[in-house]
């Protein structure tokens, strides 16, 4: 534990910090001081260093130059177990749990203090218990975390680090995963450990988080640090600013929906998972063009299942799909088939499904349209049509660098969004499937990328959206359809929605109108 | 977060299996040390016995011809995700194919053996490949293990056919009679003669250049045709390639085919070309060997007829070793290919990170400058 020193040093310093990767310096001269007690917010763009910087600090990465200062003594720091010591925890993006362990056996994995467990268990349940007290951090601890809701795997995350004597805290993107109420749960959690003296590093895109927790916020774009400001003085529209470098548009601007006929109906839709369990409950819909359809929900209320079962990918137990007056489940229809139907998708998760991360730009340009004429010359693929084409959609999106031969890993996560999207809607379909429109995407992309949906709209195409950032559904739906537990618990029409109101739905209280 | 540095394309192709090499043969120096011989000297009669000459150039060629149809079976399959390990008997069942024909149409004119005669390899080599796709593709089961398993059943079949079946009457050891002159893969020092060029009388022959044009279309197949796409994709992304309407169990089966019709060619080389019978264990462990040479060769075509030739010369070199040397015999050359295998295929990541430490020093100093 830190004795307790000077309150005006910072619990953690950063000092002319540098990295560079290849050609890309992906930090430049960093300079931060996150005061003890207090919640700091780093907010920047996809690629702007935010992730780098985190793992410089918790020893995933070294700096090629620069100082890490840790309660006013220079630590240094090589590998997470070298921050561990230092005080430093992180909470991960994606949990580092171990799925078929209890609580208490993810906790102490790795800090066991000697060969028999058992000792260190009882020690350890002590310890836990009395965090739990001083933090209001109750957790089941003999339950095993795959049982638990992600909310709570989250703290079992923020537990780990506090019982390994964590002082500043590093959370990256923690309310990705969460409702709105869950993540005011977090924040509510965050405050009573800032009031607890310890400092709270909080990693976000979301204008919203930073506004509503932070004491202090630092603002990256392309490595550097470009601002910090107080929190209560500054606003979304200033702090957005800085992280693009120009004036952006935070909400999507459209008119009304004018939707006309039916182009694709869901009928009492039932998906079960390979082990016989239902994710799909009787959902029912239409989609007709010249409207988006926004889905919200908690990630894995059954979204995916809808979409993938949507696209082909999956077979649903039960129900229709019909489009153009045929039924996709009842002709058994793969994602080939559908895509010539004119029924495109954009995958929620682009790394794992919708591109080949060791492919280039332009093979993954072609990916499910690798079969068109346009692509192909005799029995050889025709690779100059392909590059051709690719440097056509590269150009007509905004893809940057337009370089078809780069590797798709080489992209930003915009830009790889932005090809995937030119893909999908280049051979004119009329229904658009959109899972996760803007995740992982920098804010001067979500912006391109939602006008680009809207004039689909516009156009005369049907769009669903699944999205778990509910502003963006809110931004861009025109009718919004809530899921919980595999059903559809709510519509409500886009004028009428607030985030209250979907949220409690997301939560499982059923809305009106459908029920 | 981006990944460490990495090295460059050319070190990464050339550098590093050179480094690999070059540790793998130094330390079979030093076994031949602790042997009581000089390492130098086995290094030269290896290089002289297997470059050095043109008996031994043709030698090299000849081994090389049958590491390049496994390499490139083993390659196929793993492009599409899927490790073939029965290369050995898709390749000792295409032989019988192309055995088959050879024994049947041996007096038939060369012109319609010989494509016959490679037909058949192909077809027998996909055949015995099929049952393991089949069950991996609809069952799951692990390819790994089907196709070792299939290796001993292809052993037993045969051996049961040169025995009770295929074996020439009144002999004692069981192979087939000789087939017909016809189906004699042409020898290249044969061909030179026709020309006037004199070439030393080795087995080298023109399944070599089959061999080579094989590599060629799977290069095309690989990365220039819609197929090779889709293989491709369901070998690095199998979810993408589900999202991309690409049917995994159709690849799966496919890839597994060619795989088995590129192994079954090496009768080709070995039955046509150099025994001009059917034998027992005519395969000689080449399609072991075919997975270290497309380790080695990265999976590429080029590679692995580099890496192939490479192997061809160990062997040669290797029997001109266990030759000349008294106190080294057959057993020390199988365990230096061994620790060449070891150092090229299975630990070819050793010297990565050590590697790109040194170009990172290299290139910072430069930049500095």
């Amino acid at each position: 534990m830190a004795d307790r020193i000077d309150p005006a040093v910072p619990a953690l310093e950063l000092r002319g910090i540098e990295k560079r990767f290849d050609a890309v310096r992906a930090n430049k001269a960093i300079a931060l001081r996150v005061a003890r007690g207090s919640v700091h917010g780093l907010i920047g763009e996809n690629g702007a260093g935010k992730s780098t910087l985190m793992n410089i600090v918790y020893g995933f990465h070294r700096p090629d130059a620069g100082e890490i200062h840790v309660q006013g003594r220079r630590a240094e720091i090589h590998a997470p177990h070298d921050a561990i010591a230092a005080g430093i925890g992180m909470v991960h993006q994606h949990f580092m749990l171990v799925e078929n362990f209890t609580v208490l056996e993810n906790v102490v994995l790795g800090v066991e203090s000697g060969a028999l467990l058992a000792g260190g268990f009882a020690h350890a349940r002590g310890e836990l218990e009395k965090l739990a007290r001083d933090y209001a951090l109750e957790v089941p601890l003999d339950a095993v975390v795959s049982e638990l809701p992600v909310g709570l795997q989250q703290r079992v995350e923020i537990l780990k680090a506090l019982y390994r004597r964590a002082e500043i805290l590093i959370l990256d993107e923690p309310t990705a995963v969460l409702t709105p109420q869950e993540a005011d749960a977090l924040f509510a959690m965050l405050r009573r450990l800032r009031d607890e003296g310890k400092s709270v590093i909080l990693v976000t895109h979301k204008l919203r988080e930073i506004m509503a927790i932070t004491d202090r916020v630092t603002v990256m774009r392309q490595g550097a640090v470009v601002g910090e400001f107080e929190t209560a003085r500054t606003s979304p529209r200033e702090l957005a600013e800085k992280m693009v470098g120009r004036a952006v548009l935070l909400r999507v601007e459209k008119a009304p929906a004018r939707p006309t006929e039916t182009l694709l109906a869901v009928r009492d839709l039932e998906v079960r998972d390979r082990l016989g369990v239902a994710r799909v409950k009787g959902v029912s819909f239409e989609l007709r063009a010249g409207e988006i359809v926004g889905i919200a929900g908690v990630s894995g209320n059954g979204q995916s299942e809808l979409l993938e079962t949507l696209a082909g990918i999956r077979a649903p137990t039960r129900g229709a799909i019909t489009m153009g007056g045929r039924d996709l489940v009842a002709e058994r229809l793969g994602p080939r088939a559908r895509r010539t139907l004119g029924l495109a998708h954009v995958p929620e998760d682009r790394l794992r499904m919708g591109v080949v991360a060791s492919f280039s730009a332009e093979d993954n340009a072609i990916l499910g349209y690798h079969d068109r004429p346009i692509y192909n010359r005799g029995v050889l693929s025709n690779g100059a049509s392909i590059r051709a084409e690719c440097e056509k959609k590269m150009a007509e999106h905004d893809v940057r660098p337009p370089l078809p031969a780069l590797r798709i890993t080489a992209f930003s996560g915009g830009n790889q969004q932005k090809l995937v999207l030119a893909r999908e809607i280049d051979c004119d379909p009329r229904v658009l499937l959109i899972g996760q429109p803007t995740r992982g995407v920098d804010i001067g992309a979500i912006e391109f990328i939602h006008k680009r949906l809207v004039a689909l709209r516009d156009a005369g195409k049907a769009l669903l959206i699944v999205s778990v950032e509910l502003e963006e559904i809110l931004g861009l739906a025109d009718r919004i359809l809530v899921m919980n537990g595999g059903e559809i618990v709510g519509e409500v029409s886009a004028n009428e929605a607030t985030e209250e109101k979907i949220g409690l739905m997301m939560a499982g209280v059923k809305g009106e109108g459908r029920a | 977060m981006s990944a460490a540095a990495k090295l460059p394309r050319w070190a990464e192709l050339v550098l590093l299996p050179l480094v690999n090499l070059t540790v793998a043969l130094l330390l079979s120096g030093l076994i031949v040390l602790l042997l009581g011989e000089s390492p130098w000297t086995a290094f030269k009669l290896m290089l002289s016995g297997s470059l050095g000459s043109q008996e031994g150039i043709g030698y090299t060629l000849y081994y090389a011809t049958n590491f390049v149809f496994t390499g490139l079976a083993v390659a196929v399959a793993f492009h599409a995700g899927l490790f073939n390990i029965g290369a050995e008997g898709q390749a000792y069942v295409g032989g019988l194919g192309t055995g088959l024909v050879a024994l049947w149409l041996g007096n038939a004119p060369a012109l319609v053996v010989l494509p016959l005669a490679i037909l058949a390899g192909a077809l027998f080599g996909a055949a015995w490949a099929f049952l393991p796709a089949w069950l991996q593709a609809r069952r799951g089961s692990h390819i790994v293990i089907t196709t070792i398993m299939f290796n001993f059943i292809a052993a037993a079949l045969m051996t049961y056919l040169l025995v009770n079946v295929l074996i020439k009457p009144g002999q004692q050891s069981p192979e087939t009679r000789e087939f017909g002159a016809n189906a004699f893969m042409p020898a290249v020092h044969e061909l030179l003669a026709k020309i006037g060029v004199t070439f030393a009388g080795t087995p080298f022959n023109l399944a070599f250049g089959l061999a080579l044009i094989a590599a060629a279309l799977v290069w095309v197949f690989i990365w220039h045709t819609r197929w090779g796409f889709a293989l491709r994709v369901s070998g690095e992304n199998a979810t993408a390639a589900v999202y991309a309407g690409i049917v995994p169990s159709k690849i799966i089966v496919g890839a597994m085919l060619l795989s088995g019709a590129l192994a079954g060619c090496l009768g080709l080389n070995e039955l046509l070309g150099a025994q001009h019978r059917i034998l027992i264990d005519f395969t000689g462990g080449a399609g072991f060997v075919g997975i270290a040479v497309s380790l080695m060769g990265r999976n590429h075509p080029v590679g692995i007829v580099v890496a192939a030739i490479l192997f061809g010369a160990l062997y040669q070199g290797g029997s001109q070793l266990a030759f000349d040397l008294p106190k080294i015999n057959r057993d020390m050359v199988v365990v230096i290919q061994g620790l060449v295998i070891l150092l090229c295929g299975a630990m070819e990541n050793v010297f990565r990170a050590p590697l790109t430490k040194v170009f990172v020093i290299f290139r910072r100093e430069s930049a500095a400058k």
